[in-house]
């Protein structure tokens, strides 16, 4: 809360309520998500951070009985306001999921899936540039330049994440969630998609879900600790780790409770 | 008392016996466990010492019974046969069997037939008695072999026996049984069609049966089987064109589209149309589709007939057609379909789905590009399966596709499947050995072929994709 980003935020929430059918589940978060950095949201499981994540890319609208009350806003404009269409959101507010989640499709396929969808492209050179691009930009190219014909399901997992991360960063996202990215993946995977997160930093803005207080660290340059349903406690990694304000974030940190 | 017990339906006696001895053994098991007087820590619960004492005592009176039931019968009427008065040692045993055949069936008759002589009353009394007495002999053994165990057992009990884990091995056995029973009956079933089968292709040959184009079973005897199979096909092909959209779409909206409210409401509908019998079915596509059917085509030839170059009816317009029975064979398979379908497309796992709407695709543009080809192995081996049984359903052909072996390709023309002609070729007396009965054997084995190929492929398709989603 003490450490506002100088320069406008990507992402402005103001007063985000969730329910599920009666049950509300996020109170009243605000805050703000800076762009070309990393913010981590870290938390105890059934705290809410990944409905929170949910809401920004509008992904809570294909759950049954979600209801999204108050501000979200990239770049200004509100996310949920009248007449937006969630397709054009999520192209924008790119996914990596908890577990690799390649379509069952080809690798280039599943990377040239999006730009198809939406038009993105007007001959095969450009979609050939693009999934190159992409595939070089997760750091896949070089592992599978030679066999992009083959399903992406037959990846090893580290593989697939960084596919999936290929995938969404084909459309020309502005922003990337990433929900506990690399918590199905062994620690050799989990280094290399780490170092991914920081190179991508350079050109997105990145919210990483995660249970690991070490990966918050070592990526994120500002976390936000979610208890409850409740935005705690928010600001630069350092001073949470080393700091921290509420005594909850201490005990988590800590690892006495969670 | 023999005699009343000879005209005693064996299987009664076995099932009143052994369900007394049942019960009487479980009750006392179970009293006698809770008087144990040092039960330390339970090595088994009441219920399962009573268990373990009905068990084992039941046991071999079930064997005894099993055992007269494959046995006795045959052993009374051999000890008949070799036993009858004098002056049958000159007739052959083939006769001496007959005989014996026929004192069985006087046996089950309130009178013996008038015109019978007293040597026949004799041999029809001999064979009451020795019957009585094979009976009476199994049900004494048992009931002595029974109570031997029961007190064996009962001793075995008060020495602490493990009751828990016998009881186990018990309902083991007894599940492994009721597998086998299954198991057995199709295999039965498989042999006696194939044994008749073998009889009718002794006359015919396989070839004039496959490939023939002219079936005339009924009065004369041509068996070429060849427009049974195109009927047969042709009306399949209509009810799949039917029920493979309506189903699959039926499907993807209760996976994909319908909130749990719809739901609740529909899939137990389509349930209620897969429990319709197929006889009214087949009731509504006689009297209300087929004409419709009819009146349709005979419209549409008056059209035709209307233009210049057209001057005779295009279409046949029977007033029992194809198109009818495929068109309500098709609403009726479509429960298959779509409930099948339904399971795949809802084993789909979600984050598959996430994954497509996060890149921005439409509810739709998801469906088809992602959960459809995700799910299509499992969709092909519903539809399989929906095919294999609209190859064997046979009501609804019976009465609305009429009764004419042909080939053609019109819809509105009357056809024949293979089911309807089994159930036309049984119908009424006819000498069970005749060409023409034994020729529905025939058929029935190639749709006993046909179904199982198709399943055999849909069973292993499913299994394929349980595999990746695993």
């Amino acid at each position: 809360m003490s450490d506002q980003p100088s320069v406008s935020p990507k992402v402005s929430c103001k007063g985000v309520d969730v329910f599920y059918g009666d049950q509300q589940v996020i109170h009243n978060v605000s805050m703000d998500i800076a762009d070309r950095a990393v913010t981590a949201f870290i938390g105890p499981s059934g705290c809410g951070k990944s409905t929170f994540l949910r809401c920004i890319n509008r992904m809570n609208d294909t759950i049954e009985g979600a209801r999204v009350e108050g501000l979200v806003e990239i770049d200004g404009e509100n996310v949920n306001a009248q007449g937006i269409d969630p397709v054009t959101i999520r192209s924008r507010v790119g996914m990596v999921f908890q577990k690799p989640n390649p379509f069952p499709k080809s690798i280039y396929d599943n990377v040239a899936y999006g730009p198809r969808i939406h038009g993105l492209v007007r001959d095969q050179m450009d979609l050939d540039e693009i999934v190159e691009r992409s595939l070089v930009r997760a750091g896949l190219w070089d592992e599978v330049s030679d066999r992009l014909d083959s399903p992406g399901t037959s990846l090893s997992s580290g593989q697939q994440q960084r596919l999936c991360i290929a995938r969404a960063i084909a459309v020309g996202p502005e922003i990337i969630l990433m929900d506990e990215p690399c918590s199905a993946l062994d620690p050799i995977a989990t280094a290399r998609i780490e170092a991914l997160i920081d190179d991508l930093r350079q050109r997105f803005c990145i919210v990483v879900i995660t249970h690991s207080m070490q990966q918050a660290a070592r990526v994120s340059q500002t976390t936000a600790f979610f208890h409850d349903g409740r935005l705690i406690e928010h600001g630069e990694t350092e001073m949470i780790f080393t700091n921290p304000a509420d005594t909850r974030t201490q005990d988590y940190i800590t690892g006495r409770f969670g | 008392m023999l005699d009343v017990l000879a005209m005693i339906e064996v299987s009664w006696l076995a099932f009143v016996s052994s369900a007394m001895i049942l019960c009487f053994a479980f009750l006392v098991g179970r009293r006698f466990s809770v008087q144990l007087p040092d039960q330390r820590i339970a090595v088994s619960q009441p219920n399962e010492n009573g268990a373990y004492l009905a068990m084992w005592t039941v046991a071999p009176t079930l064997l005894l019974f099993a055992l007269y039931f494959m046995f006795g019968e045959p052993l009374v009427r051999f000890l008949l046969a070799s036993d009858l008065p004098t002056g049958f040692e000159r007739l052959t045993s083939v006769e001496r069997q007959q005989y014996v055949d026929r004192a069985g069936q006087a046996l089950g008759l309130e009178t013996i037939p008038s015109g019978a002589d007293p040597i026949f009353h004799a041999v029809v009394d001999r064979y009451r008695a020795l019957r009585g007495l094979a009976k009476g002999t199994v049900l004494c053994l048992s009931l002595f072999l029974s109570g031997s165990m029961f007190l064996y057992q009962l001793r075995k009990l008060s020495g602490g026996v493990r009751a828990r884990a016998q009881v186990e091995g018990g309902i083991r056995l007894l599940l492994l049984l009721c597998a086998a029973i299954a198991i057995a009956t199709t295999i039965g079933i498989v042999m006696s069609l194939f044994y008749e089968s073998l009889r009718f292709f002794a006359v015919t040959p396989v070839t004039e049966f496959l490939f023939g184009t002219r079936w005339n079973a009924q009065t004369g005897s041509e068996f070429g089987a060849l427009p049974l199979f195109f009927g047969t096909v042709m009306i399949a092909i209509i009810a799949i064109c039917v029920a493979a959209p309506i189903g699959l779409f039926v499907a993807i909206y209760l996976a994909e589209y319908a909130g749990h409210r719809t739901r609740a409401i529909v899939k137990p509908a389509l349930e209620v149309l897969a429990g319709i019998p197929t006889v009214v079915y087949g009731f509504f596509a006689l009297i209300i589709v087929a004409p419709a059917v009819r009146a349709v085509a005979l419209r549409m030839n008056d059209m035709l007939m209307a233009l210049p170059f057209i001057d005779e009816p295009v279409l046949a317009a029977q007033p029992t057609n194809a198109l009818a029975a495929g068109l309500v064979m098709g609403l009726m398979i479509i429960p298959y379909v779509s409930s099948l379908s339904d399971d795949v497309i809802s084993a789909v796992p979600q984050r598959l789905r996430d994954g497509a709407y996060a890149m921005g695709a439409t509810p739709s543009e998801a469906i088809k590009d992602i959960v459809l080809p995700t799910a299509f192995p499992g969709i092909a081996a519903a539809l399989l399966l929906a095919i294999s049984r609209a190859i064997g359903e046979t009501m609804i052909v019976v009465m609305a596709a009429g009764q004419r072996a042909q080939f053609s390709l019109d819809p509105t023309s009357d056809l024949t499947t293979i089911t309807a002609q089994i159930v036309s070729l049984l119908v009424g007396d006819s000498a069970f050995d005749s060409q023409r009965t034994l020729s529905a054997f025939a058929l029935g084995l190639v749709l006993f072929l046909v179904t199982l190929f198709f399943n055999l492929i849909a069973l292993r398709v499913v299994g394929r994709y349980r595999v990746r989603y695993e």
